[in-house]
């Protein structure tokens, strides 16, 4: 098989594998805050609060990804006119862009990573909760200080396939222009069609790298950090 | 001060929603209150509760005097557990009242947080915080409800564990111990935050026969202390020995409310004479 476009300087293949680790990295992050909410929001005593979270779950996590991260650029940024970065500065549209995708991944994720803390706060037994309660501590204490502590370490694996399929799903920010690994395949199948495997291999290849790690380390955490009982 | 009126009952809701939850009546002080309530520790007054259609606590009247030890007893399904977890309001209650030493208790928020810190409860099943060390099991109350600093509240936990036996493993996880030294340890945990009461849930229930007499001698000295205990227990000899009072309870009710050599030896009701016959008889 012919790999000679690996070494030809119009294609950056690091510098698109690094787009997705950038977009995971800020997107993971996003998503774990909003998702930790999100799941707080289902336990809590307030009906409401119960009520939004489970409608924002349930609606979000069954829209196509795809769709998400158009609207974040069709509907948020061409219609409504929200900009994530300063219109003027250099790469602009490669910023706004970017930041409209992170922020499309962020809300779609989270709704897995609530879903994924809200069963490990169930297998929190709920005498760990009274036992909290009884002491004095408040609802947030008892969340912060007892249950999500215990609910984190039995989400660990739960989360680490989230994380993975976050990582491939990063490919879709190709659909609104960020510059990361898909957008140059798509280039590649273009100007080196004889290539296709090749092409094909190292992209798959590429995400196997970003993505093995993450399982096996997270997989590992997960073994350690098991709360005994 | 524009203090708004008492937070409608909500069951359940213990998110703190600010600072507009107040103590529904005039709180009073020990030297400000006198008379002949002035001594009692835990009141409930006409206390109704339902789960569903159920019935299980029927108008409870109870008034348990400052450094009292009582003891309930009665059939499974009496409703035993839930008149303990009214107590502190684990279980909130339809109707009725219920004071901590002269206060009621309020609905929910921070007022009830504070509140229930008054109120020690040991589990049947220790519920010891699993991811936390034994120390740190101990001084988390007084740090976080109390906002006592770490040093003190080490020195405060270490006392209590060597009270209990325990000094030992204070840096080991829970489920390293023993289910006897596990229990010694929630009850260190309880009394961490200087309660006025203590609650027991059948304390001895979950653990193997010889550990349960190790938490029954902790018990045992914390009632010659003088520390108000409602105990839910099937220990016999600890009610004889160490109890002031004996409830019965039946169906919801307290049915007999007797001190203990009277009750055992005397029991009224048939209810009563029914249940004794079957946990003496083996
Ligand atoms: N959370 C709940 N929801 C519905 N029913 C409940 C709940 N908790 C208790 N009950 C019911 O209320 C009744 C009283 O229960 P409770 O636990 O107070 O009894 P108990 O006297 O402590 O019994 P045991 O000796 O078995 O512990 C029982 O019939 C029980 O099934
Ligand atoms: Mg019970």
């Amino acid at each position: 098989m012919d790999f000679s476009f690996l070494s030809d300087d119009r294609y950056d293949f690091l510098g698109a594998f690094w787009m997705n680790v950038q977009l995971t990295f800020w997107s993971a992050i996003g998503a774990l805050i909003l998702g930790t909410v999100l799941a707080a929001m289902r336990v809590s005593p307030v009906p409401l609060m119960r009520a939004t979270s489970t409608v924002y779950v349930n609606v979000v996590r069954n829209i196509p990804l795809t769709v998400i991260i158009i609207m974040m650029s069709q509907v948020l940024y061409t219609q409504l006119g929200v900009q994530l970065a300063t219109r003027g500065e250099r790469g602009f549209l490669a910023t706004n862009n970017f930041r409209l995708a992170v922020l499309g991944f962020v809300l779609y994720t989270a709704c897995f990573v609530a879903e994924a803390i809200r069963s490990g706060i169930n297998t929190v037994p709920p005498g760990q909760a009274e036992a909290a309660r009884a002491i004095g501590l408040r609802f947030t204490q008892v969340l912060w200080l007892i249950v999500l502590p215990q609910a984190f370490r039995s989400v660990i694996a739960p989360l680490a396939n989230v994380l993975i399929a976050l990582i491939k799903n990063t490919t879709i920010a190709s659909a609104i222009g960020v510059a990361e690994a898909a957008l140059l395949m798509n280039t590649l199948v273009e100007n080196e069609a004889d290539k296709y495997m090749a092409v094909f291999l190292t992209i798959a290849v590429g995400f196997i790298i970003l993505t093995l790690p993450v399982g096996l380390l997270l997989g590992w955490v997960a073994k350690k950090a098991a709360v005994k009982r | 001060m524009s203090s708004p009126a008492s937070v409608p009952d909500r069951p359940a809701a213990e998110l703190n929603l600010g600072e507009q939850v107040t103590i529904n009546k005039p709180a009073t002080t020990s030297d400000t209150r006198g008379g002949a309530d002035s001594s009692v520790m835990i009141g409930m007054y006409d206390v109704q509760k339902h789960f569903g259609d159920l019935h299980v606590l029927k108008d409870i009247n109870l008034q348990v005097p400052s450094g009292q030890v009582v003891v309930v007893l009665g059939p499974s399904g009496s409703g035993k557990s839930t008149l303990c977890r009214t107590i502190n309001r684990l279980e909130p209650i339809d109707s009725g009242r219920i004071e901590i030493d002269g206060v009621e208790l309020p609905a929910e928020g921070k007022a009830l947080a504070r509140l229930r810190a008054d109120v020690g409860m040991v589990f049947q099943s220790f519920n010891l915080f699993a991811h936390k060390t034994i120390l740190d099991n101990v001084t988390l109350g007084p740090i976080k409800v109390k906002g006592m600093r770490k040093a003190e509240a080490d020195k405060l936990g270490m006392q209590l564990l060597e009270r209990v036996g325990i000094a030992s493993q204070r840096d080991k996880l829970p489920a390293q111990l023993s289910g006897g030294q596990q229990q010694r340890v929630a009850i260190a945990r309880a009394l961490a935050m200087q309660p006025k009461v203590m609650l027991f849930d059948e304390p001895t229930s979950a653990l193997d026969p010889e550990m349960v007499q190790e938490v029954l001698d902790v018990m045992t000295s914390l009632a010659k202390e003088g520390m108000t205990m409602l105990v839910v227990t099937h220990e016999m000899g600890f009610a004889r020995r160490a109890a002031d009072r004996v409830l019965f309870m039946s169906d919801g009710e307290i049915v007999e409310d007797a001190e203990p050599d009277a009750f055992f030896d005397n029991p009224q009701s048939n209810r009563a004479k029914d249940f004794l016959g079957k946990i003496l008889s083996h």
